[in-house]
């Protein structure tokens, strides 16, 4: 069956600098289908996206809806051509409702008027079966009930093309179904739908066709059925690549508990209990993995454990306590823990300074006196750089004119070099490229080997398995039990993440 | 007419040019930028309508200077905040001693020269028939200046635009989250330049009311710090345009009870403590920080203010 | 088509000085429009500032204060911490000084003046430790307060000129009796002491912000709080720590305008010095040796300025307006340092 084309991107060029995230891209969605596009972190999708709902200005290349040639300059002109958005980070303001939300920006009359906008939407809602609430305020509403008002969002405008920036990431195994069974709904009903995504198992599960990108660059489109992950996979990398994550064996014997956590509680103002740990220990020449869907308490732990917030219960580090103590007093006692912080230009770097200043920011408080050794400093970043490869003119300059990757391999570099007994490192290859992947998993790697205590937090369950010698999942805040990552399952972890408590697994390893 | 409503009446008045460069400042704020500016936009405003006033006579002209020189402040301030990205509060700042500086050089010419008299006039006093003859809300509201009607006016007009019409819930998301403002089709620079703009007619026009009705002869300095209040005032009033009305008048009454208590002597516990001039002239000053403390233990830093204010918008930012 | 993007490097200095020549012409365009000659303008600028011995020692006499109160803001700005509050400081510190030189006369003067310096240095910390304190604790804007506390300051120093501490000597003229004499800076070169302490703090400002430890934790604190917490450092202390040492310097400005140049304390001392001293300060992007050379640019402004009112009748105030536009061209050239404007090619040329 020949289907209308909704849109068509052709040779779509965009640069930042000299950084060409989009250099030829060529994009057909039909009405009435699910276009998947499939790429690995800095494939350029996101780019290709916020192009085609006119946040970016491209370089280069035609956009053609419904068959003519349009102008998207801005998001206006986007709305117009029936192209709606929804972003993977929801662009909806805190303080108004959610009909406002919806309205809002849109060429109605001079005066707003209220009932009628909230019939409307309501009329929406039950045509595509979306539970929402139009008075409610969008800073009060759970990650799931944002992305409704982002979808109704589109349609109240009469999108006709529907973006969506990685849906899934943030949502559970569940509220990811239900959003398909909601995009199946729209495509029925004759919209084209495009998902933006990096999980292979999503493109099988929900797309018709799919076409992939790699270093900006779209290396081909093909009919979803046609095609099995493994091709899939070949095509994004570019080469039949292993992309299974190198796991490094280590001897059972040289395995004893370095942190060790228990009754570890964390409670805070207003916001209820956030974190809860019966039991759990984290080994010498091991990788313990932290799954768990977003926000499920992975950063309380990590922040709890390294002395930055306030929690309850019992963490000791070779013996000793740590709860209680702040940071500096950790350091002062000699306690070391290498901490990659989730989002490292949000805490761990300070992105105005150099990458020397950068580097002294763990052993800076051990120089003499109230004064600094700028040149031992000095020293030290330049042997960072070199020892972690760290590409840049040099250590005066800023961090944040550097790349995500040159930034991640300072921030673990500098990590690793205190020497720690246990390293924590929260999503370590976010938004980074395989190249860089592998470098940091390498790094790790040789970390095990030398007997240090690692705590893995990811969010790539293939990942998780492959790197990890047992892995801990977290639900809510809980830990749902612990299982071998050499026997385990996605479909185990799946469960578990979901909330599912399978008493057996929890034994597992040691 | 007894003491209180008189004094109820200078009060209002001397609310009134607070009002109106709060509301300025509302307008600026809700748009997602700190003006500090505020007091050099008030300075242009007074003198390009003293000057306008002075030499055509017409207070029409004397009206629209006003306005057109807070907004010429309100441009150079526009212009660096919303399309270079520069720093709000440095630029604020620097408004002022730009403006501040413009009105007292070229103020010279006009130093001690008092408004002319028609001009005064058609922008004074005006009773509101009917309504003026209501006891004390009559002397004290309905008896006033064109500057006074306008302001209270514009206050609740502002409340209903951003309340009920779209182009005020969309400046609000301006404000809110400029990124999703574009996303939702808003053309963020156009609804910021035209707010901050507007904010600064009206700062001009607080200053006009000053040197045109109010003083009315040119004097350097006229402000004399009103528009640095007005930045506090504008938090004080939790951005709502209505309840400026009532912070700016108890700023008013605070003002009016300077004038009239000064050199009053009181006694406090057997201290015989004067109320200088000086004295009761730091009392906003003290009123706004205890105001600013206060609302911040209250809310705790969330929902106070336009949560996009102070930061710059750039769309292909990553 | 233009667009902006992103720059990777800039040349700071090369594009500081473009902007201050900018500047200089627009400003010149204004002071024409206004119905001067500019090259008249700055000409007698520069000779109300040069042209004698005297008038350079004037010019050198105006950067003292400038620069003190630059650096202390310096201090607060290297942690984001916004104070606007210089001139109050200021205030406070010369109060607190006056205080000290008009009551205290048992001990010998050098001991006196130790004692001026601390009460200075004290009260201006503590006007600036307010705003800090409200901030650490409450999360107050501190914008606002050091900008509200400046108006109370100025108000007390009326007061007290007015009312409370006015000269009986002085035939009912609202006027502060003047410093003893041995308690006046004494001029070295021609200019009075107080340029040494400034200098001597330039160095040590430097160093501070550049050598020590907690130049180094306030940097990583203006650039990211989390990350500053996250490397152990006690952000309110700090916080604290450095608002009181960056008002406490401001402070130590106003002593030395009272005791150096004024010989007493008033109302007027302050003229606005220190928002300049903030707008230096931002300027400078907080480095201790240019905000030296621009506290010197900036008091050839406020000398020329006031050297034409007298020979020329032209209003001082055309070096606020001067100072305005440099100010205003300076904050809009930020914007070429960190994005570009490129001129693309349209649509249509580029679909060929």
């Amino acid at each position: 069956m020949e289907k209308r084309i909704a849109v068509e991107l052709r040779h779509i060029k965009k640069h930042f600098g000299p950084v060409k995230a989009n250099d030829n891209v060529n994009l057909k969605v039909c009405a009435g289908e699910i276009h998947a596009i499939l790429g690995e972190n800095g494939s350029g999708k996101s780019t290709l996206m916020n192009v085609l709902s006119g946040l970016y200005a491209p370089d280069g290349g035609e956009i053609l809806v419904g068959g003519t040639p349009v102008c998207i300059r801005s998001p206006k002109d986007a709305i117009l051509n029936g192209i709606g958005m929804i972003h993977q980070h929801f662009k909806l303001v805190d303080a108004l409702c959610a009909w406002e939300n919806i309205v809002g920006g849109m060429k109605t009359r001079a005066l707003l008027r209220k009932k009628r906008a909230v019939a409307e939407i309501m009329a929406l809602c039950e045509k595509y079966g979306l539970p929402l609430d139009p008075e409610k305020k969008v800073c009060r509403m759970t990650v799931g009930e944002k992305q409704t008002v982002e979808i109704v969002k589109a349609l109240y405008r009469g999108a006709e093309i529907l973006i969506l920036d990685e849906p899934t990431a943030v949502l559970t195994v569940q509220e990811t179904e239900r959003l398909f069974e909601i995009l199946r709904e729209m495509k029925a009903k004759g919209r084209a739908v495009i998902i933006i995504t990096h999980k292979l198992q999503e493109v099988m599960n929900v797309s018709d066709r799919v076409t992939v990108l790699r270093k900006g660059v779209s290396v081909d489109s093909i009919v979803t059925a046609e095609s099995d992950p493994a091709r899939l996979a070949e095509l994004m990398v570019g080469r039949a690549v292993d992309i299974s994550v190198p796991y490094v064996e280590t001897p059972r014997e040289r395995r004893e508990p370095v942190l060790s956590i228990q009754n570890l509680h964390l409670a805070e103002r207003g916001t209820g209990e956030k974190l809860s740990i019966d039991q759990l220990d984290v080994c010498s020449c091991e990788i313990l993995g932290i799954a768990g869907v977003a926000d499920s308490g992975q950063r309380e732990l990590c922040e709890s454990i390294v002395g930055l917030r306030a929690a309850e219960g019992s963490v000791l580090l070779k013996g000793a306590e740590l709860i209680g103590l702040d940071p500096r007093a950790m350091l002062r006692q000699g306690v070391r823990i290498g901490f990659v912080p989730e989002d490292r230009l949000g805490m761990g770097l300070a992105s105005g300074l150099n990458i020397s200043d950068n580097a002294a920011l763990r052993t800076y408080c051990s120089d003499k006196g109230p004064f600094l050794n700028k040149k031992a400093e000095k020293a030290q970043a330049v042997r960072l750089t070199e020892r972690y490869h760290v590409s840049t003119s040099g250590v005066d300059q800023p961090i944040q004119s550097l790349s995500g990757g040159n930034i991640q391999k300072v921030l673990l570099g500098r990590e690793i070099d205190q020497g720690a007994d246990l390293f924590i490192a929260a999503y370590p290859v976010r938004g980074l490229d395989i190249g860089a992947s592998t470098f940091i998993y390498e790094q790790l790697n040789e970390e095990k080997k030398k007997g240090v205590a690692i705590l893995f937090i990811g969010e790539d369950l293939d990942v998780l398995l492959g790197i990890c010698d047992r892995i801990a999942v977290l639900h809510g805040g809980e830990l749902m039990g612990v299982v071998d990552a050499k026997t385990a399952t996605k479909e185990q972890l799946g469960l578990l993440m979901m909330g599912q408590r399978q008493e057996e697994t929890s034994h597992a390893a040691n | 007419m007894n003491e209180a409503t008189l004094f109820f009446q200078m009060s209002v008045q001397l609310g009134t040019p607070f009002l109106l460069a709060t509301l300025g400042g509302i307008l600026c704020e809700k748009a997602g930028h700190l003006n500090l500016g505020i007091e050099g936009m008030m300075m242009l405003g007074a003198f390009f309508g003293f000057q306008a006033g002075f030499l055509s006579h017409s207070p029409a002209a004397a009206l629209l200077m006003a306005a057109a020189g807070g907004a010429l402040g309100a441009l150079i301030y526009a212009i660096i905040t919303v399309t270079l990205m520069g720093n709000q509060t440095v630029t604020g700042f620097a408004l002022t001693i730009f403006g501040t500086g413009l009105a007292n050089f070229l103020g010279k010419a006009y130093s001690s020269q008092i408004m002319d008299s028609t001009v005064t006039a058609a922008l004074g006093n005006h009773s509101i028939p009917g309504l003026s003859k209501i006891p004390f809300l009559g002397p004290v509201l309905f008896s006033q200046s064109l500057f006074v009607y306008l302001s209270l006016f514009l206050a609740v007009g502002l409340l209903f635009y951003y309340q009920k019409t779209r182009f005020g819930l969309a400046v609000r998301m301006v404000g809110e989250n400029p990124g999703t403002a574009d996303a939702s089709g808003v053309n963020v620079t156009l609804y910021k330049y035209v707010h901050i703009l507007l904010g600064g007619a009206l700062c001009g026009l607080g200053g006009g009311y000053l040197s045109l009705v109010y003083v009315p002869y040119w004097q350097d300095n006229i402000t004399a710090g009103m528009g640095w209040i007005a930045v506090a005032l504008v938090i004080f009033s939790g951005w709502n345009p209505v309840k400026a009305i009532f912070g700016c008048y108890l700023f008013g009454v605070l003002k009016g009870m300077t004038l009239k208590f000064q050199g009053a002597a009181l006694s406090v516990l057997g201290l015989d403590i004067s109320l200088a001039a000086q004295v009761m002239d730091m009392l906003p000053y003290i009123l706004t920080v205890a105001v600013l403390v206060l609302s911040a233990i209250s809310k705790k830093g969330a929902g106070a203010g336009p949560a996009g204010v102070g930061k710059p918008y750039f769309r292909e930012a990553r | 088509m233009l667009r902006i993007e992103r720059k990777t490097n800039s040349r700071f200095l090369l594009q500081r000085m473009l902007s201050l020549v900018a500047a200089l012409a627009a400003a010149g365009v204004v002071v024409a429009i206004c119905g001067y000659d500019p090259f008249v303008v700055y000409r007698e600028m520069l000779k109300g500032s040069f042209s004698s011995v005297y008038y350079v020692q004037q010019t050198v006499q105006k950067i003292i204060p400038l620069l003190m109160m630059g650096l202390g803001v310096a201090v607060c700005f290297k942690m984001n911490f916004i104070n606007i509050g210089a001139e109050g400081q200021f205030y406070m510190g010369a109060t607190a000084a006056t205080y000290v030189a008009l009551n205290v006369s048992g001990p010998p003067a050098p001991v006196v003046m130790l004692l001026m310096f601390a009460a200075a240095f004290l009260a201006g910390g503590c006007w600036c430790l307010i705003a800090g304190y409200l901030k650490s604790k409450w999360g107050v804007s501190e914008t606002l307060v050091t900008l509200m506390l400046n108006y109370v300051a100025i108000k007390l120093v009326s007061y007290l000129q007015y009312v409370l501490w006015k000269d009986p000597q002085s035939f009912g003229f609202p006027k502060i009796a003047n410093y003893p004499v041995e308690l006046q800076l004494k001029p070295v070169l021609g200019v009075h002491s107080g340029w040494i302490v400034a200098l001597l703090l330039t160095v040590l400002i430097w160093v501070l912000l550049h050598r020590s430890k907690l130049g180094y934790e306030l940097s990583v604190m203006g650039s990211n709080e989390q990350t500053a917490r996250y490397a152990g450092m006690n952000t309110k202390k700090i916080l604290l720590l450095a608002s009181l040492l960056g008002g406490g310097i401001c402070g130590l400005a106003g002593l030395i305008q009272a005791a150096g140049a004024e010989r007493t304390l008033n109302d007027q001392m302050g003229g606005g010095m220190g928002y300049t001293a903030i707008a230096i300060a931002y300027m400078s992007r907080m480095e201790p040796p240019v905000i030296l050379a621009v506290s010197f640019l900036f008091s050839i402004l406020l000398q020329g300025g006031a050297y034409m009112q007298i020979s020329m009748q032209i209003p001082s105030a055309a070096g606020d307006v001067i100072q305005g536009i440099i100010l205003l061209f300076i904050l809009g050239s930020e914007f070429f340092s960190t994005y570009r404007v490129v001129l693309t090619r349209t649509r249509k040329e580029a679909a060929k």
